[in-house]
């Protein structure tokens, strides 16, 4: 895709995590030992069970969070404590801004960061053009839909043009629908961007049809029990679900992340029983 | 105006024309009650010919000085109280029961402390007003959604600004319900400790008239007060629905 496609974007190395419960709890083991190699231009999924550290390894790679071992880095650099420049993250939950119109949500971080105002024009201008929010940019985010809003906090991340965008479950309030949809925009987004892409999700669908690279997580602690090559061509859209291959992989998928749906529940027999079945 | 807006006026002044009828026809005797239309039209002449200049003066000052500290203090022993958990251990239950202590038996305490001035009357609002302030500050800071402070670090914003940019916006609406509790509580604190403590102020006018058999200054400065205390809230009302309008779904 680019010219630099190939090149290593960000690496988790031996990475854990453990949230210290109190002194009158257990420590809870939420994630690891992960490793994890992100490509220029790449775009990979993680779906995996409820809880099981999907959202932690975001916020680890992000360096929203610190892991309690191993090592986060991004273009070389080690990620700690604070959220390099160059990452742009969507986050589950509705992250606009309510007392911000549209367009003054998107421009919030290039105001931030100092930028000329002409170039924030510019900039902002093109991504409600491009994000379908041209009606809308007037509007503040209650008079919109949970999708556009989504959509808003999508573009104020891309108007910093991220090298590596982080969305963690960013359709997961959303109807099938529209997901596909705005799975579609994420597509459009990742080919105009050439950033890297890393999406969380528990939708296997989603999961399948948006990336390179799928990796599967187990239950709590999360760990990378395999990474499926989708062998997608970049061009690809929500139509890839009508294809023969799709099913399978998300055949695929469904059957490795079975037993870990049922750890994560807490029929670990069953889960067990599955695999054999 | 809305639909619910004109049903309430309508209630309003259909009271107020029920009173009218009851005192004219002599249902309700003038040594209880004067009319309403009697009401407007003395304190219409008490405000052209200016006895009311003075004490309106001294209470409005009052009020405003009591706002103001209500607001500085509340706000800040909010966030105090926000950021520290012993200490909001300590609090929760004080403030709680915080309006069930009867705070104007302190008046001696104030005048030994104060001295015989206004500032006592000034301490009894600002006791009275920055409580609602305080916990104002906290439910709003309480609500800030988790993940905008994720988007602030996601910004790499600093303290300062994350406070000015997320923080602060984000619970607006709760502080501006403090503000309007607190204006309302200071104006509660500074009249009723003119009306039992003090030697001046509307407070001290509408207990003098009372106890002169005044009926007409009474009623006419009883209904100043009332009708001041409904325009200010009906001000800061209208400010804080425009200002929820926006973030409200439609």
């Amino acid at each position: 895709m680019t010219a630099e496609t190939g090149t290593l974007r960000a690496r988790l190395s031996g990475v854990t995590k453990v949230f210290d419960a109190g002194s009158r709890q257990n420590a809870v083991h939420a994630l690891g030992p992960v490793d994890l190699e992100l490509s220029a231009g790449e775009f990979v999924t993680v779906v995996g069970p409820s809880g099981c550290g999907k959202t932690t390894l975001l916020e680890t790679l992000a360096g929203l969070t610190s892991p309690s071992s191993g090592s986060v880095t991004f273009e070389g650099d080690a990620v700690a404590g604070k959220v390099p420049r160059g990452i742009g993250i969507v986050f589950q939950e509705d992250a606009s801004l309510p007392w911000l119109t549209v367009w003054d949500n998107i421009a919030f971080g290039l105001r931030r960061l100092g930028t000329p105002a002409d170039d924030i024009r510019a900039r902002v201008d093109y991504a409600v053009s491009f994000m379908g929010l041209g009606a809308f940019a007037t509007a503040f985010p209650a008079q919109l839909s949970g999708g556009m809003r989504q959509r808003v906090c999508i573009a104020r991340t891309l108007v910093l043009e991220p090298r590596l965008i982080l969305l963690d479950e960013p359709f997961g309030a959303l109807d099938q629908q529209t997901r596909l949809l705005m799975g579609d925009e994420v597509l459009r987004l990742w080919r105009e961007t050439r950033a890297t892409v890393l999406l969380i999700t528990h939708a296997i669908d989603e999961a399948v049809m948006l990336a390179d690279r799928v990796a599967i997580m187990s239950a709590r602690p999360g760990r990378f029990i395999e990474m499926v090559e989708t062998g997608w061509p970049s061009s690809r859209s929500s139509r890839m679900v009508e294809q023969e291959a799709f099913g399978r992989l998300t055949a695929h998928v469904w059957s490795r992340l079975r037993g870990e749906a049922m750890k994560a529940l807490g029929r670990d027999g069953e889960a067990a029983g599955s695999h054999h079945g | 105006m809305g639909r619910v807006a004109r049903v309430q006026l309508a209630v309003i002044l259909g009271f107020v024309a029920v009173l009218e009828l009851l005192t004219r026809t002599g249902a309700i005797n003038r040594l209880t009650l004067i009319p309403p239309s009697a009401m407007a039209a003395h304190l219409w002449k008490m405000l052209v010919g200016g006895e009311l200049d003075a004490p309106m003066t001294q209470t409005f000052a009052n009020v405003a000085i009591a706002f103001a500290l209500s607001v500085a203090l509340g706000f800040a022993g909010g966030v105090a109280i926000h950021g520290l958990p012993r200490l909001r251990r300590l609090s929760d239950p004080l403030l709680a029961s915080y309006y069930a202590v009867p705070f104007f038996v302190f008046y001696p305490l104030l005048i030994a402390v104060f001295g015989l001035n206004r500032w006592p009357l000034i301490a009894i609002g600002v006791v009275f007003g920055a409580a609602a302030m305080a916990i104002a500050t906290l439910n709003g800071l309480d609500r800030v959604p988790r993940v905008l402070r994720k988007v602030a670090r996601a910004h790499d914003l600093g303290w300062a600004e994350e406070t000015f940019l997320i923080v602060l916006p984000a619970a607006a609406p709760h502080l501006f319900t403090g503000l309007k509790l607190s204006l309302a509580y200071s104006f509660i604190g500074v009249v009723a400790g003119e009306f039992i403590l003090s030697g001046s102020g509307l407070g001290h006018a509408i207990a003098y008239a009372y106890d002169s058999f005044d009926n007409p200054t009474m009623y006419a400065l009883m209904l100043f007060v009332v009708a001041l205390a409904i325009a200010l809230n009906a001000t800061l009302h209208v400010w804080e629905q425009r200002l929820l309008a926006r973030r409200r779904r439609q």
